[in-house]
Protein backbone atom coordinates (compact mmCIF):
# COMPACT_ATOMS: atom_id res chain seq x y z
CA UNK A 1 0.00 0.00 0.00
CA UNK A 2 3.05 1.96 -0.07
CA UNK A 3 5.66 2.62 -3.43
CA UNK A 4 9.23 2.66 -2.39
CA UNK A 5 12.07 3.35 -5.02
CA UNK A 6 15.16 1.27 -4.74
CA UNK A 7 18.22 3.34 -6.14
CA UNK A 8 21.42 1.26 -7.27
CA UNK A 9 24.14 3.81 -7.66
CA UNK A 10 27.12 3.64 -9.80
CA UNK A 11 28.85 6.19 -7.89
CA UNK A 12 28.20 8.12 -4.47
CA UNK A 13 26.85 5.36 -2.32
CA UNK A 14 29.14 3.86 0.24
CA UNK A 15 31.52 1.58 -0.59
CA UNK A 16 30.18 -2.04 -0.90
CA UNK A 17 31.66 -4.53 1.49
CA UNK A 18 33.02 -6.79 -1.80
CA UNK A 19 34.21 -4.08 -3.81
CA UNK A 20 35.48 -5.39 -6.94
CA UNK A 21 34.40 -3.55 -9.94
CA UNK A 22 32.20 -5.86 -12.88
CA UNK A 23 34.77 -5.60 -15.15
CA UNK A 24 37.37 -7.85 -13.10
CA UNK A 25 34.61 -10.54 -12.39
CA UNK A 26 34.35 -14.01 -14.24
CA UNK A 27 31.65 -14.51 -16.83
CA UNK A 28 30.18 -16.87 -14.55
CA UNK A 29 30.01 -14.32 -11.68
CA UNK A 30 28.36 -12.06 -13.93
CA UNK A 31 26.10 -14.89 -14.99
CA UNK A 32 25.06 -15.68 -11.47
CA UNK A 33 24.35 -12.01 -10.70
CA UNK A 34 22.21 -11.29 -13.68
CA UNK A 35 20.39 -13.92 -12.96
CA UNK A 36 19.65 -13.01 -9.46
CA UNK A 37 18.62 -9.60 -10.34
CA UNK A 38 16.08 -11.25 -12.53
CA UNK A 39 14.79 -13.41 -10.04
CA UNK A 40 14.38 -11.01 -8.04
CA UNK A 41 12.53 -8.61 -10.29
CA UNK A 42 9.98 -12.15 -11.18
CA UNK A 43 9.25 -12.86 -7.51
CA UNK A 44 7.97 -9.48 -7.06
CA UNK A 45 6.09 -9.60 -10.05
CA UNK A 46 4.30 -13.14 -8.81
CA UNK A 47 3.94 -11.59 -5.38
CA UNK A 48 1.91 -8.39 -6.99
CA UNK A 49 4.78 -5.94 -5.55
CA UNK A 50 6.41 -5.16 -8.38
CA UNK A 51 5.74 -1.30 -10.39
CA UNK A 52 8.28 -0.89 -12.68
CA UNK A 53 12.56 -1.15 -12.89
CA UNK A 54 14.61 0.17 -15.32
CA UNK A 55 18.55 0.67 -15.71
CA UNK A 56 20.39 4.10 -16.57
CA UNK A 57 23.40 4.63 -18.35
CA UNK A 58 26.37 6.01 -16.88
CA UNK A 59 26.93 9.07 -18.51
CA UNK A 60 24.70 12.13 -17.94
CA UNK A 61 24.63 15.93 -18.02
CA UNK A 62 23.54 18.55 -15.56
CA UNK A 63 21.72 21.05 -17.70
CA UNK A 64 20.90 24.40 -16.42
CA UNK A 65 18.84 27.77 -17.75
CA UNK A 66 21.28 30.48 -18.13
CA UNK A 67 19.16 33.69 -18.83
CA UNK A 68 17.06 35.07 -21.54
CA UNK A 69 17.76 34.24 -25.38
CA UNK A 70 21.26 32.37 -24.11
CA UNK A 71 22.09 28.15 -24.71
CA UNK A 72 21.24 26.51 -21.60
CA UNK A 73 24.64 25.69 -19.47
CA UNK A 74 25.52 22.35 -19.40
CA UNK A 75 28.82 20.84 -17.36
CA UNK A 76 29.43 17.36 -19.07
CA UNK A 77 29.52 13.64 -18.00
CA UNK A 78 29.49 14.06 -14.10
CA UNK A 79 32.47 14.78 -12.27
CA UNK A 80 33.82 11.72 -9.82
CA UNK A 81 32.53 13.32 -6.97
CA UNK A 82 28.56 13.38 -7.93
CA UNK A 83 25.86 10.88 -7.14
CA UNK A 84 25.20 8.77 -9.95
CA UNK A 85 22.60 6.38 -10.36
CA UNK A 86 22.63 2.97 -11.92
CA UNK A 87 18.98 2.07 -12.01
CA UNK A 88 15.88 1.87 -10.03
CA UNK A 89 13.04 -0.31 -9.06
CA UNK A 90 9.61 1.04 -7.72
CA UNK A 91 8.23 -1.56 -5.24
CA UNK A 92 4.25 -1.52 -3.70
CA UNK A 93 4.37 -3.02 -0.91
CA UNK A 94 1.72 -3.34 2.71
CA UNK A 95 4.84 -2.02 4.85
CA UNK A 96 8.28 0.49 5.21
CA UNK A 97 9.76 -3.22 7.20
CA UNK A 98 9.18 -5.39 3.97
CA UNK A 99 10.70 -2.50 1.73
CA UNK A 100 13.53 -2.88 3.98
CA UNK A 101 13.61 -6.85 3.90
CA UNK A 102 13.35 -6.20 -0.09
CA UNK A 103 16.43 -4.03 -0.47
CA UNK A 104 17.96 -5.84 1.58
CA UNK A 105 17.87 -9.43 -0.69
CA UNK A 106 18.86 -6.82 -3.57
CA UNK A 107 21.87 -5.87 -1.79
CA UNK A 108 22.99 -9.54 -1.31
CA UNK A 109 23.10 -10.05 -5.46
CA UNK A 110 26.54 -12.38 -6.02
CA UNK A 111 29.49 -10.53 -7.26
CA UNK A 112 33.29 -11.26 -7.35
CA UNK A 113 33.78 -14.82 -5.76
CA UNK A 114 30.32 -15.79 -5.92
CA UNK A 115 29.64 -14.05 -2.48
CA UNK A 116 27.21 -11.04 -1.99
CA UNK A 117 28.10 -7.40 -2.90
CA UNK A 118 26.83 -6.10 0.15
CA UNK A 119 25.97 -2.86 -1.90
CA UNK A 120 24.21 -0.13 -0.33
CA UNK A 121 21.20 0.73 -1.94
CA UNK A 122 19.13 4.13 -1.27
CA UNK A 123 15.53 3.21 -0.02
CA UNK A 124 13.18 6.43 -1.35
CA UNK A 125 9.44 6.44 -0.20
CA UNK A 126 7.36 8.38 -2.71
CA UNK A 127 4.97 10.99 -1.64
CA UNK A 128 1.53 9.83 -1.71
CA UNK A 129 -1.68 11.74 -2.14
CA UNK A 130 -3.12 12.95 1.51
CA UNK A 131 -5.19 10.36 2.78
CA UNK A 132 -9.06 11.12 2.76
CA UNK A 133 -8.96 11.99 6.58
CA UNK A 134 -6.19 14.22 7.85
CA UNK A 135 -8.14 16.34 10.61
CA UNK B 1 -26.38 0.30 -18.86
CA UNK B 2 -26.57 0.16 -15.00
CA UNK B 3 -22.63 -0.42 -14.01
CA UNK B 4 -23.76 0.20 -10.12
CA UNK B 5 -26.69 -2.65 -10.46
CA UNK B 6 -24.29 -4.26 -11.82
CA UNK B 7 -21.46 -4.15 -9.42
CA UNK B 8 -24.10 -4.82 -6.40
CA UNK B 9 -24.99 -8.05 -7.51
CA UNK B 10 -21.46 -9.58 -8.11
CA UNK B 11 -21.02 -10.93 -3.90
CA UNK B 12 -24.11 -12.50 -4.07
CA UNK B 13 -23.90 -14.18 -7.31
CA UNK B 14 -20.42 -15.30 -6.79
CA UNK B 15 -22.14 -16.99 -3.52
CA UNK B 16 -24.08 -18.35 -5.51
CA UNK B 17 -21.72 -20.42 -7.33
CA UNK B 18 -19.98 -21.32 -4.22
CA UNK B 19 -23.28 -22.69 -2.77
CA UNK B 20 -23.80 -24.80 -6.11
CA UNK B 21 -20.28 -26.40 -5.45
CA UNK B 22 -17.58 -23.91 -7.46
CA UNK B 23 -14.39 -23.17 -5.65
CA UNK B 24 -14.44 -19.82 -4.68
CA UNK B 25 -11.39 -18.36 -7.38
CA UNK B 26 -12.98 -20.21 -10.12
CA UNK B 27 -16.84 -18.51 -9.58
CA UNK B 28 -14.97 -15.27 -8.88
CA UNK B 29 -13.36 -15.65 -12.22
CA UNK B 30 -17.03 -17.03 -13.67
CA UNK B 31 -18.08 -13.92 -12.89
CA UNK B 32 -15.72 -11.54 -13.67
CA UNK B 33 -16.23 -13.01 -17.24
CA UNK B 34 -19.88 -12.45 -17.04
CA UNK B 35 -19.59 -8.83 -15.94
CA UNK B 36 -17.54 -8.56 -19.26
CA UNK B 37 -20.13 -10.06 -20.85
CA UNK B 38 -23.34 -7.78 -19.47
CA UNK B 39 -21.05 -4.86 -20.02
CA UNK B 40 -20.97 -5.58 -23.78
CA UNK B 41 -24.63 -7.21 -24.24
CA UNK B 42 -27.09 -5.86 -22.33
CA UNK B 43 -27.16 -2.21 -23.29
CA UNK B 44 -28.61 -3.17 -27.00
CA UNK B 45 -30.65 -6.74 -25.08
CA UNK B 46 -31.56 -5.92 -21.37
CA UNK B 47 -32.01 -8.82 -19.64
CA UNK B 48 -35.26 -9.29 -17.73
CA UNK B 49 -33.79 -10.28 -14.49
CA UNK B 50 -30.31 -9.46 -14.29
CA UNK B 51 -29.41 -11.69 -11.38
CA UNK B 52 -30.46 -14.23 -12.89
CA UNK B 53 -29.08 -13.65 -16.13
CA UNK B 54 -25.81 -13.42 -14.17
CA UNK B 55 -25.96 -16.47 -12.29
CA UNK B 56 -26.79 -18.20 -15.80
CA UNK B 57 -23.78 -16.92 -17.90
CA UNK B 58 -21.20 -17.03 -14.73
CA UNK B 59 -22.49 -20.82 -14.39
CA UNK B 60 -22.10 -21.41 -17.70
CA UNK B 61 -18.44 -20.20 -17.65
CA UNK B 62 -17.51 -22.24 -14.48
CA UNK B 63 -18.79 -25.19 -16.42
CA UNK B 64 -16.56 -23.91 -19.45
CA UNK B 65 -13.50 -23.57 -17.27
CA UNK B 66 -13.84 -27.06 -16.14
CA UNK B 67 -15.36 -29.26 -19.00
CA UNK B 68 -14.15 -29.81 -22.71
CA UNK B 69 -17.62 -28.75 -24.56
CA UNK B 70 -16.68 -25.16 -24.71
CA UNK B 71 -18.13 -24.08 -28.63
CA UNK B 72 -21.95 -25.61 -27.50
CA UNK B 73 -21.85 -23.19 -24.04
CA UNK B 74 -20.74 -20.33 -25.83
CA UNK B 75 -23.51 -20.71 -28.33
CA UNK B 76 -25.92 -20.88 -25.92
CA UNK B 77 -24.64 -17.74 -24.03
CA UNK B 78 -25.49 -15.51 -27.77
CA UNK B 79 -29.41 -16.25 -26.42
CA UNK B 80 -30.70 -14.52 -23.28
CA UNK B 81 -31.12 -17.67 -20.46
CA UNK B 82 -34.11 -18.65 -19.05
CA UNK B 83 -34.01 -16.69 -15.50
CA UNK B 84 -33.00 -18.62 -12.79
CA UNK B 85 -35.16 -18.63 -9.43
CA UNK B 86 -33.65 -16.20 -6.96
CA UNK B 87 -31.69 -17.77 -4.45
CA UNK B 88 -33.47 -18.01 -0.59
CA UNK B 89 -29.87 -17.68 0.66
CA UNK B 90 -27.37 -14.35 0.13
CA UNK B 91 -23.73 -15.45 1.04
CA UNK B 92 -22.65 -11.53 0.34
CA UNK B 93 -21.49 -11.49 4.05
CA UNK B 94 -19.77 -14.53 3.91
CA UNK B 95 -17.64 -13.07 1.15
CA UNK B 96 -16.56 -10.02 3.11
CA UNK B 97 -15.29 -11.72 5.81
CA UNK B 98 -13.22 -14.40 3.20
CA UNK B 99 -11.88 -11.17 1.20
CA UNK B 100 -10.70 -9.25 4.69
CA UNK B 101 -9.26 -12.69 5.82
CA UNK B 102 -5.94 -12.48 7.97
CA UNK B 103 -4.57 -14.66 6.42
CA UNK B 104 -4.36 -11.97 3.65
CA UNK B 105 -1.64 -8.70 3.92
CA UNK B 106 -3.75 -5.92 3.91
CA UNK B 107 -3.02 -4.47 0.26
CA UNK B 108 -4.67 -8.30 -0.96
CA UNK B 109 -7.29 -8.27 1.08
CA UNK B 110 -8.24 -4.38 -0.34
CA UNK B 111 -7.57 -5.92 -3.95
CA UNK B 112 -9.77 -8.72 -3.17
CA UNK B 113 -12.43 -6.86 -1.93
CA UNK B 114 -12.68 -4.27 -4.32
CA UNK B 115 -13.12 -7.25 -7.18
CA UNK B 116 -15.08 -9.91 -5.43
CA UNK B 117 -17.17 -7.63 -3.07
CA UNK B 118 -17.11 -4.49 -5.05
CA UNK B 119 -17.23 -5.98 -8.73
CA UNK B 120 -14.79 -3.54 -9.82
CA UNK B 121 -12.10 -4.87 -12.72
CA UNK B 122 -8.66 -5.32 -12.14
CA UNK B 123 -7.77 -2.74 -14.20
CA UNK B 124 -10.09 -0.15 -12.17
CA UNK B 125 -8.39 -1.43 -9.17
CA UNK B 126 -4.75 -1.09 -10.63
CA UNK B 127 -5.26 2.26 -11.42
CA UNK B 128 -6.55 3.55 -8.59
CA UNK B 129 -3.89 2.42 -7.15
CA UNK B 130 -1.21 3.53 -9.83
CA UNK B 131 -0.15 0.13 -10.30
CA UNK B 132 0.37 -2.00 -13.24
CA UNK B 133 -2.58 -3.98 -14.48
CA UNK B 134 -0.36 -6.96 -14.44
CA UNK B 135 0.66 -6.74 -10.59
CA UNK B 136 -2.87 -5.84 -9.71
CA UNK B 137 -3.85 -9.37 -11.37
CA UNK B 138 -0.85 -11.12 -9.62
CA UNK B 139 -1.85 -9.81 -6.25
CA UNK B 140 -5.29 -10.87 -6.52
CA UNK B 141 -4.49 -14.03 -8.08
CA UNK B 142 -2.48 -15.28 -4.95
CA UNK B 143 -4.61 -13.57 -2.64
CA UNK B 144 -7.33 -15.99 -4.11
CA UNK B 145 -4.72 -18.91 -3.86
CA UNK B 146 -4.41 -17.59 0.23
CA UNK B 147 -8.03 -18.46 0.40
CA UNK B 148 -8.95 -21.05 -1.36
CA UNK B 149 -9.50 -23.51 1.71
CA UNK B 150 -11.05 -20.92 3.69
CA UNK B 151 -14.88 -22.00 3.48
CA UNK B 152 -17.90 -19.86 2.82
CA UNK B 153 -19.66 -20.48 5.87
CA UNK B 154 -17.27 -20.05 8.47
CA UNK B 155 -18.00 -16.88 10.42
CA UNK B 156 -15.47 -14.88 10.11
CA UNK B 157 -13.90 -11.62 12.12
CA UNK B 158 -16.12 -7.95 11.54
CA UNK B 159 -13.46 -5.99 12.54
CA UNK B 160 -10.99 -7.28 10.39
CA UNK B 161 -13.57 -6.36 7.64
CA UNK B 162 -13.97 -3.16 9.08
CA UNK B 163 -10.14 -2.32 8.87
CA UNK B 164 -9.96 -3.28 5.10
CA UNK B 165 -13.05 -0.88 4.40
CA UNK B 166 -11.38 1.85 6.14
CA UNK B 167 -8.22 1.10 4.46
CA UNK B 168 -10.05 1.66 0.92
CA UNK B 169 -11.65 4.93 2.23
CA UNK B 170 -8.41 6.30 3.45
CA UNK B 171 -6.59 6.00 -0.03
CA UNK B 172 -6.31 8.98 -2.28
CA UNK B 173 -7.87 8.76 -5.60
CA UNK B 174 -6.99 8.12 -9.11
CA UNK B 175 -8.48 6.48 -12.34
CA UNK B 176 -12.24 6.24 -12.93
CA UNK B 177 -13.14 5.13 -9.83
CA UNK B 178 -13.79 6.67 -6.51
CA UNK B 179 -12.59 4.26 -3.84
CA UNK B 180 -13.66 6.43 -0.96
CA UNK B 181 -17.41 6.73 -2.46
CA UNK B 182 -16.77 2.66 -3.05
CA UNK B 183 -16.01 2.13 0.51
CA UNK B 184 -19.32 4.21 1.56
CA UNK B 185 -21.35 1.76 -0.98
CA UNK B 186 -19.54 -1.56 0.17
CA UNK B 187 -20.20 -0.67 4.33
CA UNK B 188 -23.73 0.80 3.10
CA UNK B 189 -24.16 -3.10 1.56
CA UNK B 190 -22.47 -4.40 4.66
CA UNK B 191 -24.78 -2.24 7.36
CA UNK B 192 -27.45 -3.78 5.21
CA UNK B 193 -26.04 -7.58 5.55
CA UNK B 194 -25.45 -7.02 9.40
CA UNK B 195 -26.18 -5.59 12.50
CA UNK B 196 -23.38 -4.52 14.52
CA UNK B 197 -22.94 -0.80 16.09
CA UNK B 198 -19.60 -0.76 14.79
CA UNK B 199 -20.72 -1.40 11.23
CA UNK B 200 -22.66 1.52 11.78
CA UNK B 201 -19.95 3.84 13.92
CA UNK B 202 -17.31 2.68 10.31
CA UNK B 203 -20.51 4.24 8.26
CA UNK B 204 -21.21 7.03 10.48
CA UNK B 205 -17.50 8.28 9.99
CA UNK B 206 -17.37 7.81 6.31
CA UNK B 207 -20.34 9.59 5.54
CA UNK B 208 -18.93 12.70 8.10
CA UNK B 209 -15.47 13.04 6.80
CA UNK B 210 -16.81 12.71 3.02
CA UNK B 211 -19.21 15.55 3.77
CA UNK B 212 -16.15 17.72 4.27
CA UNK B 213 -14.30 16.13 1.53
CA UNK B 214 -15.03 19.16 -1.21
CA UNK B 215 -14.11 22.02 1.47
CA UNK B 216 -10.48 20.26 2.23
CA UNK B 217 -8.99 21.42 -0.87
CA UNK B 218 -8.73 24.84 -2.45
CA UNK B 219 -9.14 25.17 -6.80
CA UNK B 220 -5.39 24.69 -6.94
CA UNK B 221 -5.36 21.43 -5.25
CA UNK B 222 -3.48 22.70 -1.51
CA UNK B 223 -4.52 21.01 1.25
CA UNK B 224 -6.91 23.70 3.59
CA UNK B 225 -6.94 22.92 7.35
CA UNK B 226 -10.29 22.23 9.12
CA UNK B 227 -10.57 25.75 10.83
CA UNK B 228 -10.26 27.73 7.40
CA UNK B 229 -12.63 25.03 5.72
CA UNK B 230 -15.51 27.09 3.65
CA UNK B 231 -18.25 25.06 5.41
CA UNK B 232 -20.95 26.05 2.81
CA UNK B 233 -19.14 23.81 0.80
CA UNK B 234 -19.74 20.73 3.01
CA UNK B 235 -22.40 18.37 2.27
CA UNK B 236 -25.47 18.76 4.76
CA UNK B 237 -27.19 15.80 3.72
CA UNK B 238 -24.26 13.50 3.71
CA UNK B 239 -23.87 15.20 7.73
CA UNK B 240 -27.19 14.51 8.76
CA UNK B 241 -27.21 11.27 7.68
CA UNK B 242 -24.01 10.35 9.17
CA UNK B 243 -25.18 12.03 12.57
CA UNK B 244 -28.34 10.31 11.95
CA UNK B 245 -26.76 6.59 11.85
CA UNK B 246 -24.05 7.13 14.27
CA UNK B 247 -26.71 8.12 16.70
CA UNK B 248 -28.95 5.28 16.48
CA UNK B 249 -25.37 3.18 16.73
CA UNK B 250 -24.49 5.02 19.99
CA UNK B 251 -27.98 4.59 21.21
CA UNK B 252 -27.35 0.69 21.62
CA UNK B 253 -24.59 1.39 24.32
CA UNK B 254 -21.61 -0.78 22.76
CA UNK B 255 -19.44 1.86 22.17
CA UNK B 256 -16.05 1.19 19.46
CA UNK B 257 -13.13 2.94 18.31
CA UNK B 258 -15.47 3.64 15.31
CA UNK B 259 -18.54 5.30 16.93
CA UNK B 260 -15.92 7.79 19.24
CA UNK B 261 -14.24 8.68 15.89
CA UNK B 262 -17.59 9.42 14.11
CA UNK B 263 -18.63 11.14 17.60
CA UNK B 264 -15.77 13.21 17.12
CA UNK B 265 -16.34 13.92 13.32
CA UNK B 266 -19.98 14.83 14.07
CA UNK B 267 -18.63 17.28 16.69
CA UNK B 268 -16.83 19.01 13.91
CA UNK B 269 -19.47 18.68 11.07
CA UNK B 270 -22.01 20.30 14.33
CA UNK B 271 -20.15 23.86 14.46
CA UNK B 272 -21.53 26.58 12.21
CA UNK B 273 -17.97 28.18 12.52
CA UNK B 274 -14.58 27.33 13.52
CA UNK B 275 -14.86 28.93 16.93
CA UNK B 276 -18.44 27.33 17.85
CA UNK B 277 -16.59 23.97 18.06
CA UNK B 278 -17.25 22.07 21.04
CA UNK B 279 -13.66 21.26 22.29
CA UNK B 280 -14.20 20.33 25.64
CA UNK B 281 -16.70 17.76 24.47
CA UNK B 282 -14.42 16.64 21.70
CA UNK B 283 -11.60 16.38 24.19
CA UNK B 284 -13.92 13.83 26.23
CA UNK B 285 -14.52 11.55 23.32
CA UNK B 286 -11.10 11.45 22.61
CA UNK B 287 -10.36 10.06 26.51
CA UNK B 288 -13.17 7.44 25.40
CA UNK B 289 -10.96 6.91 22.34
CA UNK B 290 -7.94 6.69 24.12
CA UNK B 291 -9.51 4.14 26.51
CA UNK B 292 -10.62 1.88 23.71
CA UNK B 293 -7.42 1.82 21.78
CA UNK B 294 -4.54 3.49 24.08
CA UNK B 295 -2.35 4.68 20.74
CA UNK B 296 0.07 7.37 20.51
CA UNK B 297 -1.80 9.15 17.11
CA UNK B 298 -4.99 8.94 19.10
CA UNK B 299 -2.94 10.64 22.25
CA UNK B 300 -1.28 13.17 19.77
CA UNK B 301 -4.91 14.14 18.06
CA UNK B 302 -6.57 14.47 21.37
CA UNK B 303 -3.61 16.96 22.32
CA UNK B 304 -4.73 19.34 19.55
CA UNK B 305 -8.60 19.01 20.98
CA UNK B 306 -6.85 19.73 24.46
CA UNK B 307 -5.19 22.73 22.93
CA UNK B 308 -8.29 24.49 21.72
CA UNK B 309 -9.98 23.55 24.70
CA UNK B 310 -7.24 24.50 27.64
CA UNK B 311 -4.80 26.43 25.82
CA UNK B 312 -1.69 26.14 24.17
CA UNK B 313 0.13 25.82 27.60
CA UNK B 314 -1.83 22.71 28.27
CA UNK B 315 -1.44 21.25 24.66
CA UNK B 316 1.93 21.38 24.95
CA UNK B 317 1.83 19.14 28.26
CA UNK B 318 -0.35 16.65 26.24
CA UNK B 319 2.09 15.84 23.62
CA UNK B 320 5.19 15.65 25.74
CA UNK B 321 6.52 12.15 25.44
CA UNK B 322 5.25 11.48 21.51
CA UNK B 323 8.03 13.20 19.86
CA UNK B 324 8.40 9.42 17.33
CA UNK B 325 4.72 9.79 16.50
CA UNK B 326 4.14 10.81 12.75
CA UNK B 327 2.93 14.72 12.38
CA UNK B 328 4.47 15.19 16.13
CA UNK B 329 6.47 18.05 14.70
CA UNK B 330 3.35 19.79 12.98
CA UNK B 331 1.03 19.67 16.20
CA UNK B 332 4.33 20.97 18.29
CA UNK B 333 4.63 23.30 15.95
CA UNK B 334 1.02 24.38 15.93
CA UNK B 335 0.85 24.83 19.95
CA UNK B 336 3.98 26.34 20.12
CA UNK B 337 3.04 29.10 17.31
CA UNK B 338 0.21 29.55 19.57
CA UNK B 339 2.09 30.00 22.47
CA UNK B 340 3.66 33.06 21.52
CA UNK B 341 7.15 30.83 20.09
CA UNK B 342 6.95 31.83 16.51
CA UNK B 343 10.84 30.65 15.78
CA UNK B 344 10.50 27.45 17.39
CA UNK B 345 7.26 26.89 15.16
CA UNK B 346 8.94 27.76 12.36
CA UNK B 347 11.45 25.30 12.89
CA UNK B 348 9.13 22.86 13.73
CA UNK B 349 6.90 23.49 10.74
CA UNK B 350 10.23 23.10 8.08
CA UNK B 351 11.14 19.68 10.03
CA UNK B 352 7.41 18.55 10.12
CA UNK B 353 7.39 19.39 5.89
CA UNK B 354 10.51 17.02 5.43
CA UNK B 355 8.85 13.80 7.21
CA UNK B 356 5.44 14.73 5.28
CA UNK B 357 3.61 11.69 3.17
CA UNK B 358 2.05 13.68 0.34
CA UNK B 359 2.94 16.31 -2.04
CA UNK B 360 0.31 18.55 -0.51
CA UNK B 361 0.79 18.11 3.07
CA UNK B 362 4.58 18.93 2.83
CA UNK B 363 3.64 22.19 0.82
CA UNK B 364 1.69 23.41 3.30
CA UNK B 365 3.50 22.86 5.98
CA UNK B 366 6.78 24.24 4.14
CA UNK B 367 4.56 27.56 3.95
CA UNK B 368 3.64 27.75 7.11
CA UNK B 369 7.34 27.74 8.56
CA UNK B 370 7.98 30.03 5.43
CA UNK B 371 5.22 32.70 6.71
CA UNK B 372 6.22 32.33 10.22
CA UNK B 373 9.92 32.91 8.58
CA UNK B 374 8.75 36.13 7.06
CA UNK B 375 6.84 38.20 10.00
Amino acid sequence: MAKYLLLKHYRGAPAPANDVPMDQWTQEEITAHVQYMRDFAERLEATGEYVDGQALAPEGTFVRYDGEGRPPVTDGPFAETKDLIAGWMVIDVDSYERAVELAGELSAAPGAGGRPIHEWLELRPFLAEPPTVTE
Amino acid sequence: MNEALLRSLTPSVIGVLVRRGADFAAAEDAVQDALVQAVRLWPSDPPRDAKGWLITVAWNRFLDATRADNARRRREDQVEPAPEPAPAVDDTLQLYFLCAHPSLTPSSAVALTLRAVGGLTTRQIAQAYLVPEATMAQRISRAKRTVSAVRLDQPGDVATVLRVLYLVFNEGYSGDVDLAAEAIRLVRQLADAIDHPEVAGLLALMLLHHARRAGRTAADGSLVPLAAQDRGRWDTGLIAEGVEVLQAALARDRLGEFQAQAAIAALHADALTADETDWVQIVEWYDELLRLTDSPVVRLNRAVAVGEADGARAGLAAVAGLESVPRYEAVAAYLHERDGDAALAARLYAEAARNASSLAEREYLVRQAARLNAG
